[in-house]
């Protein structure tokens, strides 16, 4: 169940230029968090910025009970987020959204991150691995400084791959490419990927075209984070049409093909 | 404190009066949910006692199931925020045969929100509601910014408000509150018609409409372009409504509009409101309502007070 907690910040460091990664003593909600889920966290007492922020969770020490969010600064919320010092209480409430899934089935899993994309993707290649699952992570960002996460797949032993738009590392170009590239030469059972909404679409078209379960990440603007106030509706299929899945609550994680893409709802 | 101190406190606790009587609906506390911003109540159950609170008005109902809005649906202001959702809803049928049973079973007291684009839909929304176990009251919305039909239109006509009002009273044995649109020149001239048209009591305010623009895009950032704000950034002019309202007007008030804490709380009731909602703050502190009801008696015992009612409307005129 959820709950909020006053959470008291640990570790707060700049990984690369505006990428931070944040660490803070949360028991009850390091105790039941899964992977995708996320936590909303108020950035100040203040009314301005007024709603939580949601961030996808990181990792976990189960342990230690502590939580890691990893961010990006990309407005005002995040920007006096990463000036929070080490040793305040912060506000979080959590664990919220639902999981990704654990495909016992699967010989070997692709995790796709694009950018901060990777977040979610950390815990989830942790406990995949656990299962004894074999696990790729493809990674891509603009440029090699912003390939944020790599030590913690070098940490936990996770093989990835990387891409970057300018080729200053891996692959010269997308993160969708290096994707198409491994499913040729690779065996893939099932695809976790969450990023961008534009790369998110070309995962799923390539896993559907090649007959591959998996589940996507997404992000939304949002208000309660508990499914009330309807703020962060995305369009999905339904078996008649088509409707509204609130992110926080249905999601964030939906399954490869579930999700229709703003491209598509161009009518 | 001590364990004798607590001792007495709760038992002081158990003499103060929060119970109040909103034109018929008997709250067991004047602290209830608004419309839109707590779902059916069962989202915020892991937070919150539902059936604790003075009410749970329940997201809008339409007679049909309404998609709602494409996105962005909301964005951040400064102190508040801009929703225009669309009245996503499941319609009135699911409300009535899986949300409805299920928040009785509860012990909840439910505040029903209906909405349509005709006044008919309206009627027949109260038809179909009325002697439905389980609900204290219907909300009136007739002043909802996001909806291209209905909606804000039935609110800013007080010839319409007060055709809606009856129209509605003549279909149902259940207490009527119309919730009141902000958007208006003259509050009080909205809040008579009501009265007129029959209205047990009344909700005010519904969100003020607003826009914010991307810079980087040169396009409005709500996909409907215009949404309704709320949040801290409209308390003063829905308290400023309350208390125009209260003195204007033989009825009951609920009021709401950027409640965040317990000294919020307390003006509104002072501006004459009998009852309160919480919206955006909901969002904020998922357990704020709990902590305004503790608050309150809090309030209470220092001042002591021992009913509720005595500061509602304490500080309007003599």
């Amino acid at each position: 169940m959820s709950s909020v907690e006053k959470a008291l910040v640990i570790r707060h460091r700049e990984v690369v230029p505006d990428y931070y990664e944040l660490e803070f003593i949360a028991p009850e909600i390091a105790l039941e968090v899964l992977p995708g889920q996320f936590v909303n966290i108020r950035i100040s007492d203040s009314l301005d910025p007024l709603l939580r922020r949601p961030f996808s969770v990181y990792d976990v020490d189960k342990k230690l009970g502590s939580i890691t969010v990893f961010y990006k600064v990309v407005g005002k919320g995040t920007k006096l987020l990463s000036q929070m010092p080490i040793q305040k209480p912060l506000d979080v409430m959590g664990p919220l959204g639902r999981s990704f899934s654990i495909p016992t089935e699967a010989d070997q899993v692709f995790l796709v991150g694009g950018g901060v994309g990777i977040a979610p993707l950390v815990y989830l290649s942790r406990v995949l691995s656990s299962e004894g699952i074999k696990t790729k992570v493809l990674m891509g960002a603009s440029t090699a400084g912003f390939l944020a996460g790599k030590s913690m797949f070098e940490k936990f032993g996770v093989p990835f791959l990387v891409s970057t738009d300018d080729g200053s590392e891996g692959l010269k170009g997308r993160v969708t490419q290096l994707l198409a590239e491994q499913l040729l030469i690779d065996k893939c059972d099932y695809i976790f990927a969450c990023g961008p909404e534009s790369m998110l679409e070309t995962v799923t078209e390539l896993a559907m075209e090649q007959n591959i379960k998996g589940e996507i990440s997404l992000e939304g603007h949002m208000a309660c984070g508990v499914g009330a106030c309807l703020g962060c509706a995305h369009l999905v299929k339904t078996g008649e049409g088509q409707r509204y899945a609130k992110i926080c609550s249905e999601g964030p994680v939906f399954k490869i093909g579930e999700v229709l893409f703003h491209s598509q709802d161009e009518r | 404190m001590s364990v004798t101190d607590k001792k007495t406190r709760k038992k002081a606790r158990a003499q103060l009066n929060l119970q109040v009587n909103l034109g018929g609906m008997q709250l067991k506390n004047p602290v209830t949910v608004a419309s839109g911003t707590f779902g059916y109540g069962f989202e915020y159950e892991p937070f919150v006692d539902i059936a604790g609170l003075g009410a749970v008005i329940v997201k809008g109902t339409t007679l049909e199931p309404r998609m709602g809005n494409p996105s962005p649906r909301i964005i951040e202001t400064p102190a508040g925020m801009l929703n225009a959702i669309g009245l996503e809803n499941p319609g009135v049928d699911v409300f009535i045969g899986e949300y409805l049973p299920a928040l009785r079973s509860r012990g909840v007291t439910v505040i029903a929100n209906i909405a349509g684009n005709t006044m008919e839909e309206y009627a027949r929304l109260a038809a179909r509601l009325d002697g439905q176990p389980g609900i204290a009251g219907l909300e009136l919305n007739i002043s909802c910014p996001n909806v291209k039909q209905g909606g804000l239109q039935f609110g800013t006509d007080p010839v319409m408000v007060k055709e809606m009002v009856a129209a509605v009273k003549s279909q149902t044995s259940l207490p009527v509150m119309p919730k009141l649109s902000p958007n208006v020149t003259d509050i009080t001239a909205i809040a008579r018609a009501a009265y007129e048209g029959g209205a047990d009591c009344l909700a005010l305010i519904n969100t003020l409409m607003g826009m914010a623009i991307d810079v980087d895009k040169r396009r409005p950032v709500l996909a409907n372009t215009f949404g309704g704000l709320s949040g801290p950034a409209i308390k003063p002019v829905a308290l400023r409504m309350v208390y125009q309202v209260a003195q204007e007007v033989p009825l009951p008030i609920m009021g709401l509009g950027g409640i965040m804490n317990t000294r919020d709380a307390l003006e509104f009731l002072m501006a004459g409101a009998t009852a309160i909602s919480i919206g955006t703050a909901n969002f904020v502190d998922p357990m704020i309502t709990t902590q305004i009801i503790a608050g309150l008696q809090e309030y209470m015992e220092e001042c002591h007070i021992a009913d509720i009612n005595d500061i509602i409307g304490a500080a309007l005129p003599q």
